[in-house]
């Protein structure tokens, strides 16, 4: 990869490394981390992700210890830069096609229980 | 009168940029189209898809960085910024986080209010990513469904980072004008705020003038700012219930969480939103469908060389070359290239820019916007209004005879001279309203008395006697000579 190291470019990626590993986690965050990711636990399933979790933590905290100074950032694992495509318009789907998945449509648009301003 | 405060703005802009397909798949952006007909598997977050990014998109994204004065960044990612709402169907949005793509620039603007009347308004971060779908509830009829349309999901969309450089209302709707025109003349967006292709969030607080020095109230974040000058009344609105707020709860910076409040434009009054603690956790983590990009100096230069030339070097120019006034020079960029470009052929021909530039902003835009037309539709060509121009301004044709000319021109296609000889316009040589002026003076000595002793309205009976004898004169000389002659008079 390319010299990335030092740049200040990357300085946030830097400071943003996650959440403090540690070697368990809270009930209370598996709670939060299950709603941002709009899961339903039950209290058995929480106990045993607050488990599983600490565990994968615990793992990162042996990657934690090596010496990553002299090391790039991987903003990618593939060496591949610069994929794009021309603007040209393509055919997409037809509308019945689109909607077809949707559990609840009108034939013109998705229908999806009431948005009443920014949630 | 000094306000006890000073206001502090910074603005958070969207503009769709104008490609004709999407940002990671060939699904038109056209505007218009029957909701959920401008969509794809990509679009629509089906699973196994690739999204590719669209070369023009980047290019015009590139384009407004530089013009912006931005850093732009030699590598650059994308990120998958993590949100469950139902216009975004793939439950991201593909954004860009740690390393956007340009940064640390600026845009200058003509501030009334500020020293030296401009000021520099730094931005601190310009990125591409993909605009969401849209939702409609229609509240009224009472629908217990909201509906969905996903033609917008996946437009190319530029984020606009301000650093909170602005210092009143005014200021912010004066940066709002300049930055629209700017990426107008880039030809990056139409940025049409009905049609959704410019969008405006303002982050405000005030600093309260106190004997302790300046107090910082808590930051706000206004939305649903629907034009400009809902912006600036918004704003307005919101500074001064900070203060009101302040002087009641003496609550400062960091003393409350930051809130969210829309704007109600009927109402005239911002409103609390509802926000949930937790919305501003994002997630976000590097998109694996993407790949970088990496931006060479050859590349940067060549855009900065296909910029042309900007609203503000315009109007210096303007200026500079043809001595218009800033508000001339203002007016005339504010209608697009086309306009300036017709005007420039105007005053070069004419000779005059100023006369030219009093020509276009009265008769030429009168009629565009009576007909709603663009310059490419108005009926005289420059070439043949400075015919007409030079005219006036050599002072053969008066200018009232010259809008009657013009007026003419206009619904004949006439030439100026054509147009002059069909109204049956005869010049009248200098010479000739002299001899006019010297006979009615002495034959109406009354008049003259008259106006000797200071009824100066009098000279109009000289005027009417002329416009009888000889209908072709004009009546502003007559009136000038005859004055002039009669003060000549021991
Ligand atoms: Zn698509």
């Amino acid at each position: 990869m390319r010299s990335l190291a030092g740049s200040p470019w990357f300085g946030t990626a830097r400071k943003r490394r996650g959440v403090v590993p540690q070697m368990s986690i809270a009930p209370e965050e598996v709670r939060k981390v299950a709603l941002l990711a709009r899961l339903l636990l039950s209290e058995d399933e929480v106990a045993e992700m607050a488990t599983q979790l600490s565990r994968i933590l615990a793992y990162m905290e042996v990657l934690r210890s090596v010496d990553t100074s002299q090391v790039e950032p991987m903003a990618h694992p593939l060496e591949l830069v610069n994929v794009f495509r021309d603007d040209k318009v393509r055919p997409g789907l037809a509308r019945e096609e689109a909607l077809k998945n949707a559990p609840k449509h009108d034939g013109e648009c998705y229908l999806v229980p009431a948005v009443l301003g920014p949630v | 009168m000094e306000k006890p405060y000073e206001i502090v703005i910074g603005l958070e802009v969207h503009v769709q940029l104008l490609t004709r397909s999407k940002l990671f798949c060939g699904c038109s952006t056209e505007f218009g189209a029957p909701p959920n007909t401008q969509t794809c598997p990509v679009c629509i977050g089906m699973p196994g898809v690739l999204p590719v990014m669209n070369r023009h998109a980047f290019e015009l994204a590139l384009k407004t960085a530089c013009a912006l004065n931005c850093e732009i960044a030699p590598f650059t990612k994308w990120d998958r910024k993590n949100y469950y709402y139902p216009d975004l169907p793939k439950n991201y949005q593909i954004s860009q986080y740690d390393l956007p793509f340009s940064r640390n620039g600026y845009l200058e603007i003509r501030s009334p209010e500020a020293e030296g009347g401009r000021r520099r308004i730094g931005i601190i971060r310009v990125h591409l990513e993909e605009d969401a779908g849209k939702s409609m509830h229609d509240e009224k009829a009472g629908r217990a469904d909201s509906r969905i349309d996903l033609n917008r999901a996946g437009t190319p969309l530029l984020e606009i980072v301000t650093r909170p450089d602005l210092r009143s209302p005014t200021e912010a709707k004066v940066f709002l004008q300049e930055l629209k025109l700017l990426l107008n003349y880039l030809g990056v967006s139409d940025c049409n705020m009905q049609e959704g292709s410019l969008r405006v969030d303002a982050n405000i607080n005030i600093r309260v003038n106190t004997p302790d020095g300046p107090v910082p109230t808590p930051i706000v974040e206004v939305k649903n700012m629907n034009s400009f000058r809902a912006v600036e009344r918004a704003l307005a609105y919101e500074a001064e219930r900070q203060y009101q707020e302040f002087l009641q709860t003496g609550k400062r910076l960091g003393e409350v969480p930051k809130q969210t409040r829309g704007w109600d434009d009927e109402a005239e009054v911002t409103r609390p939103q509802r926000t949930k603690e937790e919305s501003s956790d994002y997630r976000y983590f590097p998109e694996p469908d993407l790949v970088p990009v990496v931006v060479t100096e050859a590349e940067i230069a060549r855009i900065r060389a296909s910029l042309g030339e900007l609203p503000a070097a315009l109007r210096e120019r303007l200026e500079r070359s043809y001595g218009l006034t800033a508000y001339d020079s203002d007016v005339l960029v504010s209608q697009g290239r086309p306009v300036v470009d017709y005007f420039e052929v105007l005053a070069q021909r004419c000779g005059e820019g100023k006369l030219a530039a009093n020509w276009v902003q009265q008769e030429v835009l009168r009629y565009l916007n009576e007909k709603q037309v663009g310059i490419e539709s108005f009926p005289i060509p420059a070439e043949r209004l400075a015919e007409l121009l030079a005219m006036i301004r050599e002072r053969t044709l008066d200018t009232r005879r010259g809008r009657e000319v013009f007026a003419r021109m206009l619904t004949t296609g006439e030439t100026a001279t054509e147009a002059l000889a069909a109204l049956g316009f005869v010049d009248v040589s200098d010479e000739e309203i002299h001899a006019l002026c010297r006979k009615l003076i002495a034959e109406n000595p009354k008049t003259v008395a008259d106006v000797k002793a200071g009824k100066i309205k009098a000279v109009g009976g000289l005027v009417g006697q002329a416009k009888k004898i000889n209908p072709h004169v004009d009546p502003a000389k007559v009136r000038e000579v005859c004055l002039r002659l009669i003060g000549e008079l021991a």
